[in-house]
């Protein structure tokens, strides 16, 4: 079995009579995004000052590839917080220096390196960070988004090998929130390093985590990926979910989980009336298109394909939630199982002819005109009774799934 | 198991006395390790640019608010002591009052207070914001120990910037002694200088610097200190954490000052 990169061992930690962590047990892997989710005021930034030394556990122990870092010598403990950096909800800009001073800090006071190189450095990450322009302003002078990208550049200079982002995307707007996640996705790739990330964000934060932790009355309640956790049968999370979501994903413009469960419940009678519907799940596949959108791409080829959906599907009466990475159920109340199939086969009539081009037309925009890719949308068609839940159906429905729409390199849209 | 006994007002003017000796003990032990940790990274590498910087701030900056005080205090010391030494005939020695007066006691002193009042009070608030916004968490986590990184350049400049600032006071105020003395109420210049030779000792120009040291020492540490743990205030929080300590902080310097100028001076008779 793989050794977490960090691991804590019962770590409990108070203040005053309150109880913030309560022997939590946890373990981080290296090079996965770690997304820590909990409610406000949950103890999720005490968690993670525990990781960088801000903040000492009580009792228990944190391990550092298996070693305890309270036994750590003086020279160990500088050398493993030489590997971490941590971006401040706040950003925690130094607001008396310019851009370029507040990156360069950390290589001017603990690095030997020359001044020449230094610059070379700093402006390589200005770069990368598209600030040429801001390299001498003060972070008072930049927007909230400028700042976020200011404090990540400041967070990769030192090349560390783990960055801790606390709360990242809190008071942005939809669309820069998105950005800084994919931001987060596309540096973590590209630099390469192991991130922990604290989110309100759901469902945003999940196409960029590869684990995801919940805090809950001070304790782990849940470990694992999204899909186990939106699979999780527990009045927690359901409970956590709901308090979360809106009544429409922001992402995809459909109804939330959340709501969506209480529509079904509503329209199916919650098994108490014996009622005609059919689901359908339909899936957007990327391929390596996947790859080359990144997140943010991702996601708005997934909002294209739902607002699609929605508009076809909602004056029938359906109602429609993203469950999934790219999978989206449908419910037909009063509609049988051989009308569904052929309202299924019109859409993707419609979605061949029309909406896979806008699609396509996005995606290219996203990775230019000579790279090929495809994209594939299949759809799953079940009946539904009124004692199936909602997982039971995307099961069932998720075995029938065939391809109704492809779209290959750009070059041709082909019905299958 | 809670106490079942009443305390009388007298009981608790002790209880409440009590509390707050120790508390100021606390703090005071506290704030002698804070100045002995920071005093020591001094030395450490990296120093230097930032040491200068604040040179500069605390004490270029101060100058010339502490040459107008100078100016001003040696002026009312030359009409003052000219209307009481005037009393007794001895108009001659005016100088020399004037010298002893401001190289001994007032110089160090005022410029102290002076220099709290501009640059201590801007130390707290400084440091004080940079802890409540998490800047000196960011330094922690950047692996830059904030106590060498502010403290340290601070304590060193002021080390530097007090005794330099006392000297220019004093040769202001003589100078302003000259004025009102000299040149307004006609005592002999030749007299007014000659005075100054003759009673002013090295002693005397030597325990003005050592006050000045001791202050400088006082008023950065703290100042520091106020600005440093303003998130430890359990009276208030945010800007308004960050002004009290300011406020504190001005005000415990100041004080401080004056008492350990009577210690001082104890010492040094």
């Amino acid at each position: 079995m793989e050794t977490p990169l960090i691991e804590f061992r019962e770590v409990t930690k108070r203040f005053g009579e309150k109880t913030i962590l309560d022997k939590v047990d946890l373990s981080i892997y290296e090079n996965q995004i770690t997304t820590i989710i909990g409610k406000s005021g949950s103890g999720k930034s005490v968690l993670i000052k525990h990781i960088i030394g801000l903040l000492s556990p009580d009792e228990g122990s944190i391990l550092f590839r298996g070693r305890p870092v309270h036994e750590m010598t003086k020279k160990e403990w500088e050398g493993y917080r030489s590997q971490i950096s941590y971006m401040f909800q706040n950003n925690a800009l130094f607001d008396s220096m310019t851009v370029f001073e507040n990156i360069a800090l950390p290589l001017r006071q603990t690095t030997r390196l020359k001044k020449k190189e230094i610059d070379k450095k700093v402006m390589s990450r200005i770069e990368q960070m598209e600030l040429t322009d801001a390299a001498k302003k003060y972070p008072a002078e930049l927007s909230g988004g400028m700042q976020k990208r200011v404090a990540l550049a400041r967070a990769l200079v030192t090349d560390p090998t783990i960055v801790l982002f606390d709360e990242p995307t809190t008071s942005q707007d939809p669309v820069r929130k998105n950005v800084i996640l994919s931001m987060v996705a596309h540096y973590r790739k590209k630099f390469g390093f192991t991130a922990i990330l604290i989110s309100h964000d759901i469902p945003d934060v999940f196409f960029i985590s590869d684990r995801i932790l919940l805090l809950w009355e001070g304790k782990i309640a849940f470990h694992g990926n999204y899909e186990a956790l939106a699979k999780l049968d527990h009045p927690m999370i359901d409970e956590f979910l709901r308090s979360i979501e809106g009544l429409r994903d922001e992402l995809t413009g459909l109804l939330s989980k959340g709501v969506f469960r209480a529509r079904y419940a509503l329209v199916l009678g919650g098994g108490r009336v014996d009622t005609t519907s059919t689901a359908v799940l339909f899936s957007v596949h990327f391929d390596r298109l996947g790859d080359l959108l990144g997140p943010q791409g991702a996601i708005e080829v997934v909002k294209a394909f739902g607002e699609y959906v929605h508009t076809y599907f909602e004056p029938l009466g359906g109602f429609s939630a993203r469950h999934r990475r790219g999978e989206v159920l449908t419910i037909l109340p009063h509609i049988g199982i051989e009308e569904a199939r052929q309202l299924v086969d019109d859409f993707a009539k419609g979605l061949r002819e029309k909406a896979l081009h806008e699609i396509e037309t996005l995606a290219r925009g996203k990775v230019g005109d000579e790279t090929p890719f495809d994209i594939s949308v299949s759809s799953g068609i079940t009946d539904c009774r009124t004692t199936d839940n909602i997982e039971e159906i995307m099961a069932k429905a998720e075995t029938n799934q065939k391809v109704i729409a492809t779209c290959q390199c750009a070059k041709e849209v082909s019905a299958k | 198991m809670e106490s079942t006994i009443q305390a009388g007002p007298f009981l608790s003017f002790f209880h409440y006395l009590g509390k707050r000796t120790l508390n100021a003990i606390n703090h005071l032990g506290a704030a002698a390790i804070f100045f002995a940790m920071s005093f020591l990274k001094i030395f450490r590498p990296k120093q230097l640019r930032e040491i200068i910087q604040q040179v500069f701030y605390i004490g270029a900056k101060s100058s010339n608010i502490v040459m107008l005080v100078g100016l001003f205090t040696g002026m009312v010391l030359g009409l003052q002591l000219f209307y009481t030494l005037n009393k007794f005939g001895s108009q001659g020695v005016l100088g020399s009052v004037v010298a002893l007066t401001l190289i001994r006691e007032l110089g160090p002193v005022l410029t102290a207070i002076m220099i709290t009042a501009r640059a201590g009070s801007a130390m707290t608030a400084e440091i004080g914001n940079l802890r409540m916004s998490e800047q000196i968490d960011a330094l922690y986590t950047m692996r830059i120990d904030p106590q060498r990184y502010l403290i340290s350049p601070r304590i060193a400049a002021s080390i530097i910037s007090f005794p330099l600032l006392t000297a220019f006071f004093d040769l202001v105020g003589i100078l302003g002694g000259y004025i009102t003395g000299v040149l307004l109420l006609g005592v002999d210049k030749g007299a007014y200088f000659y005075r100054i030779r003759a009673y002013v000792d090295m002693v005397d120009i030597r325990g003005g610097f050592i006050k000045s040291l001791v202050f400088a020492v006082l008023v950065s540490t703290l100042c520091c200190y106020h600005g440093y743990f303003t998130h430890l205030r359990t009276d208030s929080y945010g800007a308004r954490s960050v002004s009290l300590s300011t406020t504190s902080a001005v005000v415990f310097a100041c004080v401080t000052i004056l008492i350990s100028d009577y210690v001082v001076t104890s010492f040094l008779m």
